[in-house]
């Protein structure tokens, strides 16, 4: 069994633990101990039942740990009422696991490394090299989350909303590392999109396939970012798309439009067209003015402006650009490109360089940087 | 989820509410401050939000190539260098607000008399990975 199938077992297995009493904090330290364990011992002596294996070896240590703590009389009741192991715990114990680990009372840090651990099974190493922060930094943000959520009952239902943000964060600040946390919240919202049938969980997932399936063109070989008007379409996983809009189709067939679907419905049509020069524009503002109306978010707003440039022309867009609030994460950049369509090469480049100045990641920089030099370049000519 | 330098400066920042250096303190105020900054350190790992934290000497070198096949040229400190850097913190934090809430509480280690030096703390964010989704 490799390592991915292993995670997998995790929040089931740590759901048997707490369903039969142990205190969630408890209960995720002796699941940790016994994925270590297995990790040790499988490869000589596979088991014939993996998850029966790992849930006798994490109850073992869960008492041990309890023994330690010296709580014998709390471990003998526990022992008394141990229920005989039975069939394996429905999806639905794994969907409590995620909303309580996206728990509104957690800040969004802690609620991406508790879903990470307890959800995903990643090591508290994995998820701190992940987030390039020190080992014991990212286990004690762990453990105050876990804390945190001690007295949160188990068997409530959560808001789905707030387990998306948290899987959305995961896949959106792809970190480099040890870790593919883009992989790791794909398969994460997929386990969840198969406890609960929710057509926004159906959104997410295809719109995290649909920007994977544009990974490899996303940079170049040097890491500098490729746009995506430039990226080689040839090099898409079709096999992403495809799967990814038949996903995003069959939940928006259920009329219960959501912001991850219509963000999905855009990377859709981004991956509809073979060529940039094809791209249906028009059908993309429509998406964006229902997303407007479904989150009346300024970056919506600003995205909103790139694409009405794109549909009716650059000073359209710069009209639609007029209208927001200068300040906003980006302004500048899409002000740039928008003065580039119109033929304004100095504004352009003025501009370029001015968002690079201000732009918040070191790729996105070196991207207007360049985009600036080449612009000033061409007009000194 | 960001992180944030906090920059202490030996030169370059506005000059503390509490403005006596530290060779004029007592000893036991230099105890208090030195404290004061491995307990914030230390309770900054117990949050899960602490990254880094070193100090620098006040002098160092400056370097530059010299071309092909000859080692660097070496020079200063110059005296007249505007910026000099004393030492950082690095936190991985959930806003800026937060950044700014623990600067503020950095800055109120405490100096001469046992009061906050109310020192300026430089607040800078660090260049991210770039995001996934943009459009």
């Amino acid at each position: 069994m490799d390592e991915a199938a292993l995670r997998s077992l995790t929040p089931s297995v740590l759901a048997v633990l707490v369903r039969r009493g142990a205190d969630f904090a408890a209960a995720e330290d002796a699941v940790q101990d016994a994925l270590v364990e297995a990790v040790r011992v499988w490869p000589a002596r596979p088991p014939r039942d993996a998850k029966g294996w790992l849930i006798t070896v994490a109850w073992r240590k869960f008492l041990d740990a309890t023994r330690a703590d010296a709580a014998r009389r709390r471990r003998e009741d526990l022992v008394d009422r141990e229920p005989v192991p039975g069939p394996a715990p429905a999806a639905d114990d794994t969907l409590q696991l995620y909303f309580l680990c996206a728990h509104p009372s957690l800040t969004p840090s802690s609620a991406v490394a508790l879903t990470l651990r307890a959800v995903g099974g990643l090591t508290t190493r994995q998820i701190a090299q992940a987030y390039l922060v020190p080992e014991a930094t990212m286990a004690q943000r762990i453990s105050r989350a876990k804390r945190a959520v001690s007295d949160v009952r188990f068997d409530r239902p959560g808001d789905v909303a707030t387990v998306l943000r948290v899987l959305y964060l995961v896949f959106n600040e792809g970190y480099s590392g040890d870790v593919d946390l883009a992989a790791e919240a794909i398969r994460l919202t997929r386990r969840l999109a198969a406890a609960i049938d929710h057509p926004e969980v159906a959104g997410l997932l295809a719109l995290m396939l649909l920007h994977h399936a544009r990974r490899a063109t996303r940079t170049a070989p040097d890491g500098s970012l490729v746009p995506l008007a430039e990226q080689d379409r040839g090099r898409w996983d079709t096999e992403l798309i495809a799967e990814g809009v038949g996903i995003l189709q069959a939940a928006l067939a259920r009329d219960r439009l959501g912001e991850f679907q219509a963000q999905a419905a855009i990377a859709a049509l981004h991956a509809d067209a073979p060529t940039a020069g094809e791209t249906d524009w028009v059908q993309i503002v429509e998406w964006y003015d229902e997303l407007v109306r479904l989150t009346d978010s300024p970056v919506v707003r600003l995205n909103r402006a790139v694409a009405v440039g794109e549909a009716d022309g650059p000073r359209a867009g710069l009209a639609a650009l007029a209208a927001l609030d200068d300040s906003l994460p980006r302004h500048t950049a899409v002000a740039a490109h928008l003065h580039e369509r119109d033929g304004d090469l100095a504004t352009a480049a003025r501009l370029y360089a001015e968002a690079a100045h201000k732009a918040p990641d070191l790729a996105e920089r070196d991207y207007l940087t360049r985009r600036a030099a080449r612009l000033n370049a061409r007009r000194c000519r | 989820m960001a992180k944030y330098l906090l920059l202490k400066h030996y030169r370059g920042a506005p000059a503390p509410v509490n403005d006596v250096p530290m060779d004029r303190w007592t000893p036991e105020e230099i105890s208090a401050h030195v404290q004061y900054m491995n307990d914030f350190a230390a309770r900054l790992e117990r949050t899960g939000e602490f990254v880094d934290s070193q100090a620098l000497a006040p002098e160092g070198t400056f370097v530059r190539y010299d071309g092909e096949g000859r080692p660097p040229v070496t020079d200063g400190p110059f005296a007249e260098t505007k910026d000099l850097i004393a030492g950082w913190m690095v936190i991985d934090v959930d806003s800026q607000e937060r950044a700014v809430e623990l600067a503020g509480e950095l800055s109120a280690a405490p100096g001469a008399g046992g009061k906050p030096i109310h020192e300026w703390l430089e607040v800078r964010p660090f260049l991210t990975a770039p995001p996934t989704i943009t459009e």
